[in-house]
């Protein structure tokens, strides 16, 4: 596998059914909002939408104190602290909608959770392609409570699948089409997300 | 790629059945891809079944929303992604369908033919577009019995009647003024002169089906002797008018007095204002003064032989005055002389019996008074004798006389409740084909005709209606009739119909055929070289007798 395509971008540092929380390896490398990441814990292959991100100190009782009152830029701040680098960190939270098994992607949720210290992977364009080939994950996206709004999370993951697409109307189209069928009494919704997704 | 493959390719699928019942039709939900712009009532569908296939027909066509709110806080549809996404998943079209005929998936009922429908098709079948061949399958091609006569809306399919089974019944024109059913019964005269199904005797009102007729626009169209100058005789009442428009006539009608029996006259009592106790009186004038009582009475000359002549019959006075103005407006008839030098019922007859058909021209004389005591007398006795004819084939086993076909305009003059049972016509068209003579009604007043005669036609072919009495009378009686009657309230005035009945498997709205053009005559004449072919060897197979 190619490591350039397949990028590593944290590893699981909490884990439940539904979802996981990655602690990245660099500060503020973090997978945009929506964006399809996947881990595994052999044989399966579980997937997961990037719902949530935070940077905070590495200690919860620290709190980061403000230090560019003398300093020319904001890059200036990290360099003369360059400690700061060590003393914080980035972590994202993924939303588990689908797993693989033996070559055979499955839309529902995997039978265990991730494993703490699995590594977490960007999915490479052509897995984002296979993954959307059905969007029975939209159900979970909109059935689940979470803290950024679903319609916002719903149009930042298609935005972000569309983009591995040639032709996005099209991809963009069906995608609404099973929108409107999901929220089918919610049209109040349904308009928000489409709002948000088209071009 | 097979043959079936290719069907389905060419088919346009619509959407799915959702829901519906035998008695109102089944609701189809359109596909996305399927504009509600696109349809339109009386257009064919077909419906697959698991077991078997359904034919139906657009009765009408709504619009639906998943959620109300949609209705309340519209969305931005001149947005294309919004408006592609909401089309056919929260906003959508549906189309009712009345279901009319069925074919079972099994080779014996592909044999059959497709059936009345007795069932629905079952949950989500899909909905077709119907296909050239399923409109062949249903209404057969053109052949020796079946005349082409139109296209359903938006397609080039053939439309064809089955004459055979048409003349077998009395049928029906009807339609606003102005609609087309001139056309459409000049068409029609047409296919049964080509066919060769049955003769015809037209009582041609405006003059219009004999040599020539006007279209819409004035211009100037070919009617039947022209376009079957050995199978159509043209009679007149008016020879000068024919003469006028140089129409080669075969035939002057005049009609003697001593023709005109007291039958002849009870059907003009309303347009000639009788009273009731003045044709009992004609009863009993001709009784008392024989054949020739019409003369006779008005001859009555001095006041002593008419009160003595009422005196004797119990005739009121005031009877006779009103009596007598109504006979004297028939006297003034031209056509009507003291004694005819021919019988123009045995001439029509003669003809007939040839196979030509009679088309009896009335020129000038297109009041009302003259048609209905013409086209009355003529056919009392014309339908008297082929009654005699057929009897006695029935008796001796050979052959029965021609099927005959009589034409009649006006017709809710000759077939109204009060009259009716009077008529011949109204005779006719309650024994249909028992005498191998039937009616061909043109109408434009459908309501005017007796319920009892409606509900005898065989086949109707109706134009715009839009008169509500009109309509429900011409309706009356089919099954799916609201459905229909929003079809045929929504015709084109021009050059549409909607035909149901006897000769057709199904309602069918059609686009009459062209007429008036010197193809589309060729294509009227066409079918008809080879038995003009064979009446050439008739012929010279006579002269060598």
């Amino acid at each position: 596998m190619n490591a350039k395509e397949v990028q590593r971008v944290g590893e699981v540092i909490e884990a439940s059914t539904t979802d996981f929380i990655a602690q990245c390896y660099e500060l503020y490398q973090l997978p945009p909002l929506g964006s399809l990441v996947k881990t595994k814990d052999l044989p399966l292959e579980l997937y997961g939408i990037v719902y949530n991100a935070t940077t905070t100190s590495l200690e919860p009782g620290r709190r980061p104190i403000a230090r560019g009152k003398d300093e020319a830029s904001e890059e200036e701040i990290y360099r003369s602290s360059p400690q700061l680098l060590k003393l914080l960190k980035s972590e994202f939270s993924a939303l588990v909608v689908g797993h693989k098994s033996s070559d055979k992607i499955y839309h529902y949720l995997p039978p265990r959770p991730a494993r703490i210290h699995s590594f977490v992977y960007q999915c490479p364009p052509e897995e984002v392609k296979e993954f959307s080939q059905s969007f029975d994950f939209l159900n979970i996206l909109i059935n689940t409570k979470l803290t950024v709004s679903s319609d916002e999370l719903i149009a930042a993951c298609l935005r972000h699948m569309s983009q591995v697409y040639e032709d996005r109307h099209t991809f963009l189209v069906a995608a609404g089409k099973q929108l409107a069928i999901l929220l089918g009494d919610e049209f109040n919704q349904l308009k928000a997300i489409l709002e948000r997704i088209k071009e | 790629m097979t043959q079936e493959n290719i069907g389905e390719q060419d088919r346009q699928r619509l959407g799915i059945v959702v829901f519906g019942s035998l008695n109102k039709g089944v609701e189809v939900r359109l596909d996305g891809s399927a504009s509600v712009e696109d349809m339109a009532v009386g257009r064919y569908v077909t419906i697959e079944g698991q077991k078997r296939r359904f034919f139906g027909m657009v009765t009408d066509v709504s619009l639906g929303v998943t959620d109300h709110k949609l209705t309340l806080t519209p969305p931005d549809v001149s947005d294309t992604f919004i408006s592609e996404v909401l089309a056919g998943t929260s906003i959508y079209g549906t189309l009712h369908i009345l279901p009319m005929l069925t074919i079972g998936g099994d080779v014996a009922s592909l044999l059959e033919g497709p059936q009345p429908v007795k069932t629905v098709p079952s949950h989500f079948s899909s909905v077709y577009l119907a296909s050239q061949q399923d409109i062949e399958l249903v209404f057969g091609g053109e052949d020796e019995n079946k005349f082409y006569i139109g296209t359903p809306l938006d397609m080039e399919t053939k439309i064809c009647l089955n004459l055979e089974e048409l003349v077998k019944r009395s049928n029906g024109i009807f339609g606003k003024s102005g609609t087309g059913k001139t056309f459409l019964t000049r068409l029609l005269l047409i296919g049964i002169l080509q066919k060769g199904k049955a003769v015809n005797l037209v009582f041609d009102m405006h003059s219009e089906y004999g040599w020539q007729g006007s279209s819409e626009e004035g211009r100037m169209v070919k009617a039947l002797k022209q376009l079957f100058p050995s199978k159509v005789a043209v009679f007149t009442l008016d020879e000068e008018s024919s003469r006028r428009r140089k129409v080669s006539t075969d035939f002057v009608v005049t009609i003697g007095y001593d023709e005109i029996e007291p039958e002849d006259m009870v059907l003009l009592r309303q347009t000639l204002n009788l009273t009731e106790p003045a044709t009992e009186a004609i009863y009993q004038l001709s009784r008392r003064l024989g054949k020739n009582w019409l003369q006779r009475t008005l001859d009555q000359q001095g006041s002593d032989d008419i009160s003595e002549l009422l005196k004797e019959l119990s005739i009121h006075e005031s009877t006779y005055q009103n009596l007598k103005r109504g006979l004297s407006t028939v006297r003034r008839l031209p056509f009507l002389v003291a004694h005819a030098p021919d019988s123009p019922v045995r001439r029509i007859l003669e003809y007939l019996d040839r196979g030509i058909t009679v088309v009896l021209e009335f020129g000038r004389y297109t009041d009302i008074t003259a048609y209905i005591l013409v086209a009355n007398l003529l056919t009392r006795r014309i339908h008297a004798q082929y009654r005699e004819r057929t009897e006695r084939a029935m008796a001796e086993g050979s052959a029965k006389p021609q099927p005959l076909v009589i034409t009649i305009e006006e017709a809710h003059k000759f077939l109204n409740p009060q009259v009716s049972s009077q008529t011949i016509f109204g005779t006719i068209a309650r024994e249909m084909r028992k005498y191998n003579v039937t009616l061909l009604i043109i109408d434009q007043r459908p309501s005017g005709i007796d319920d009892e005669v409606m509900s005898q036609i065989g086949t109707k072919i109706t134009c715009l209606l839009d008169n509500e009495r009109d309509i429900d009378s011409v309706l009356a009686g089919v099954s799916g009739k609201s459905e229909l009657k929003s079809v045929l309230s929504k015709l084109e005035s021009r050059q549409q119909a909607l035909i149901f009945g006897h000769a057709v498997p199904m309602p069918v709205v059609l686009r009459t055929r062209e007429y008036g053009s010197a193809e589309s005559y060729k294509g009227l004449i066409s079918a008809e070289e080879p038995s003009r072919g064979k009446q050439a060897e008739r012929d010279i197979e006579e002269l060598w007798e």
